[in-house]
């Protein structure tokens, strides 16, 4: 039966081509734009870390001073140097890593290329095994390197490319800041989105190019970059970072057994009255361990700009939807006669509903069709722009599937009440006036 | 009046459809409202004044953390003065539009922080560089450009905005006043009539974003590496490529940053390249939406012309003038838009108030009703057109006929 009225459907719409072809452009504009728009929204708001990122959690400790307390606010956003090395330290996570960013001038050994800067993380060595880094060549160092200060660094596949020309560069020499560091990895492409493990960098760039220890880029004097957040006498010059009281580092733990996660949380509470105790602490203990998703949320990393436009897309496509309404009444009622007749030949309400809900469902595929190229352009648009999530915008096999679910859904919806209408007409008045 | 009696006993027996046009109607006016107020907002921040001479002005950066600051001042800056075309040349901290390197908390009792304006510390002859323009108050002199120990000089006399001068003292005059921030402590003696931090908007300050503080400084170990360069605007990129290269060779030691040393121009048509592609986007948006309402008010109008072809054929065959007919549908459009816009209008300042929440968008206008009410009618006109002009050329023979 689905068959044959699926031909009527064709049949009809072929018949009424400027109608058929109105609605099937304005489902489409609508879907083409909410896709393009979700797609975005999907790819930022996605998991940077699928399978890793539920045993990953950002601790947060409050170490300020009374001045400005407000019960029920949130911890600073960073952690101080004392209480990231203490945490550090206590090894009370199944990983850990303490790191931040900056910027350091690299200088090549080739004579053709100028010193330039390059983003840089400098980190504990956990960092890598925690996040799953993927490396090309070599690996990353160990934590005795960590504690000795070692001058080693892990560059990106691109720095590697740019410096190397690509070839396995372990072993050899990058001087940064007129210090050789010591090759010891490199980086096949990875590109977490958002890149969540410090948010005070732009959320969905690239990858920074160098990473060396924490504890040597103090060393060395490397620039820290982001935000730093003080409070009393805090003047956060560079030099006393270790001392002063200021956040400016993130901190990492990685926990694989989340029964674990309530014992970890309750560590920091007893980390935070004992701080308290030694004077350091002031406020009220006030520790918490977002996951890595919720950390994500309470920072809303998506851009506005993208949910402002995934709502205007939305209401763009909810007014498509009643232009289509509008229409497909228009062509149901037209059809009065024909319907009536089905009416009197002993088709009942029931099956000349269905029979104009599968035309509603077939405007509904062609508008699916037509919004998927209007979207697969609009995603090219996306990527034409300069700004750092534009490359990410890409369609996926779910979107693909999302698309016509919506579009077919949608139009299914507008149909409803367009066919409820046309099935009240009495079969008897439209066989009179024939 | 008498005209309408007819179209409402007409519509009376067409409600959905009539309901489904007039609710078209109301989601576009709300739709259109909203977005047209945000494309204006977007472009008033694009024409932002940053009340420097921008489009002389290029910067060069330097990034050069072991170098003696006076020593790579004076190396720069002469290397810089020796590029042909150079006007002049001035150590700053940053520009409009740069990367932002001074925001700071103040206050005036030491106590209460009041805001985050952005400081701006130049050496001698960075305000004619920059083309700063003083409203009140008066020049610096030669002793009230000191040394700083940390980042700003201890006690240094400073030029304010007009709009940073009235978020701390509304309708007073704020020359000689004092403010202070963390050890530092400021006395007022200029007013700039504009000058906005390096990005305007970006969350420190106000919408319209002008809470700059400008303070002298004598170039040295806390300022150094960045330099404003004035030259003829038709000169600028020539100059600036030369400029790049004479500082790279004057101080082989530091790295410069291309993609800070820029022009001024470049910088702020980069740092306005997504607010331009929103504004895009928005249009886009309104012209799609406008052109599906038109669509589907097309599509109505035709199936009830259609619909209608026995009785317009009667009243024209009973004495109606085309031009009645004609008359006669725009009337009825005329009216349904109009139900649709007082619908829309509630849904304008629903989806306002939605923005306002979630958005930080400020109020809509309300002149933005009535214009939006004027597109909306001239659109359903216009839309009914050809429908209506169908609709009068229905001969009154048709009414003799059955079916």
């Amino acid at each position: 039966m689905l068959g044959y009225y699926f031909d009527l459907a064709l049949r009809s719409l072929r018949r009424n081509k400027m109608l058929t072809a109105l609605m099937v452009v304005a489902i489409a504009l609508g879907i083409g734009a909410s896709m393009t728009t979700l797609t975005v929204l999907h790819v930022l708001s996605g998991d940077p870390l699928p399978g890793t990122s539920s045993t990953l959690f950002y601790p947060q400790v409050d170490p300020r001073d009374m001045d400005g307390y407000e019960e029920g606010k949130r911890p600073p956003e960073q952690v101080s140097w004392v209480d990231g090395m203490n945490l550090l330290r206590a090894k009370r996570a199944d990983r850990q890593a303490l790191m931040t960013g900056g910027a350091v001038p690299v200088q090549p050994a080739q004579s053709n290329i100028d010193p330039f800067f390059s983003d840089a993380r400098y980190t504990s060595s956990d960092f890598f095994p925690m996040f799953k880094v993927p490396f090309l060549y070599g690996r990353p160092w160990s934590e005795s390197e960590d504690g000795a200060k070692a001058r080693v660094v892990v560059i990106s596949r691109t720095l590697n490319e740019k410096l190397f020309g690509g070839k396995d560069s372990v072993g050899q020499t990058l001087r940064m800041k007129d210090t050789a560091f010591q090759v010891v990895g490199v980086i096949d492409l990875w590109r977490p989105s958002p890149r969540f493990y410090d948010l005070n960098m732009d959320s969905y760039g690239s990858l920074e190019d160098v990473f060396v220890p924490l504890s040597t880029a103090r060393d060395v004097h490397f620039e820290h970059s982001g935000s730093t957040d003080c409070w009393g006498t805090g003047g956060g010059d560079e030099e006393h970072a270790e001392t002063s009281p200021c956040v400016w580092l993130q901190f990492w733990v990685q926990i694989n057994d989340s029964g674990k996660v309530a014992a970890y949380r309750d560590y920091l509470v007893h980390y935070s009255q004992e701080q308290k105790a030694l004077g350091r602490f002031q406020r009220p203990p006030n520790a918490q361990l977002p996951g890595l998703m919720e950390w994500l949320d309470i920072n809303k990393v998506v851009p506005g700009d993208v949910r402002l436009q995934t709502w205007l897309a939305l209401g763009f496509l909810l007014v498509c939807l009643v232009n289509t309404v509008g229409l497909m009444l228009a062509k149901f009622l037209r059809r009065a006669g024909e319907l009536g007749v089905r009416r009197a030949l002993g088709a009942s309400k029931r099956e000349v509903f269905a029979q104009l809900l599968v035309e509603s469902g077939v405007i509904g595929l062609a508008g699916g069709f037509f919004g998927l190229l209007l979207a697969f352009v609009g995603l090219w648009l996306v990527r034409k722009q300069p700004s750092s999530y534009a490359a990410l915008a890409h369609m996926s096999s779910g979107m693909l599937l999302v698309t016509f679910l919506l579009a077919v859904g949608a139009t299914l919806l507008a149909g409803l009440l367009p066919a409820w209408r046309a099935c009240q007409i009495t079969p008897a008045l439209q066989l009179k006036s024939q | 009046m008498t005209q309408f009696a007819p179209i409402f006993s007409a519509l009376r027996r067409h409600r959905l459809a009539t309901a489904l046009i007039a609710l078209e109607i109301a989601l576009a006016c709300a739709v259109l409202c909203n977005a047209c107020f945000l494309i204006v907002e977007q472009l008033r921040a694009l024409h932002i004044d940053s009340g420097v001479a921008e489009s002389s002005l290029a910067v060069i950066n330097l990034g050069c953390d072991g170098c003696k600051g006076a020593d790579l001042n004076a190396r720069v800056t002469t290397a810089l003065r020796a590029v042909p075309g150079v006007q002049s040349v001035a150590v700053v901290n940053a520009v409009p539009f740069a990367q932002p390197t001074g925001y700071a908390g103040i206050n005036l009792d030491h106590e209460h922080f009041i805001a985050v304006p952005h400081f701006y510390a130049g050496g001698p002859g960075a305000v004619e560089t920059l083309g700063l323009q003083l409203v009140a108050g008066r020049a610096f002199q030669p002793e009230d450009f000191q040394t700083a120990e940390l980042w700003l000089p201890q006690n240094p006399s400073v030029w304010i905005t007009r709009a940073f001068a009235e978020r701390l003292w509304p309708g007073q005059d704020p020359l000689g006043k004092e403010f202070f921030s963390d050890q530092h402590h400021f006395r007022v003696i200029g007013v700039m009539a504009h000058l906005t931090p390096p990005d305007p908007g970006g969350g420190h300050g106000d919408s319209a974003g002008e809470w700059s503080v400008f303070v002298p400084v004598n170039p040295g170990a806390s300022l150094n590496g960045v330099y404003a360069l004035r030259a003829n605007p038709g000169d600028l990129p020539r100059v600036l490529r030369e400029a790049r290269d004479a500082a790279q060779k004057a101080a082989p030691e530091a790295v410069l940053d291309l993609q800070q040393s820029r022009t001024v121009p470049e910088l702020r048509s980069d740092f306005f390249r997504q607010t331009r592609i929103m504004v895009g986007t928005l249009a886009g948006v309104i012209v799609a939406l406008l052109l599906v309402t038109a669509l589907g008010i097309v599509g109505l109008a035709s199936f009830w012309v259609q619909q209608r072809r026995k009785q317009i054929g009667i009243r024209r065959a009973i004495g109606a003038t085309r031009g009645d007919i004609l008359h006669y549908f725009q009337a009825e459009n005329f009216l349904i838009v109009t139900v649709g816009i007082a619908i829309g209008m509630v849904l304008t300042f629903a989806l306002n108030l939605v923005l306002m929440k979630f958005y930080e968008v400020p109020r809509l206008p309300v002149y933005y009703l009535p214009v939006g009410a004027l597109v909306l009618w001239g659109l359903g006109q216009l839309a009914v057109l050809a429908p209506a002009l169908r609709a009068s050329q229905v001969p009154p023979m048709v009414a003799t006929r059955s079916v």
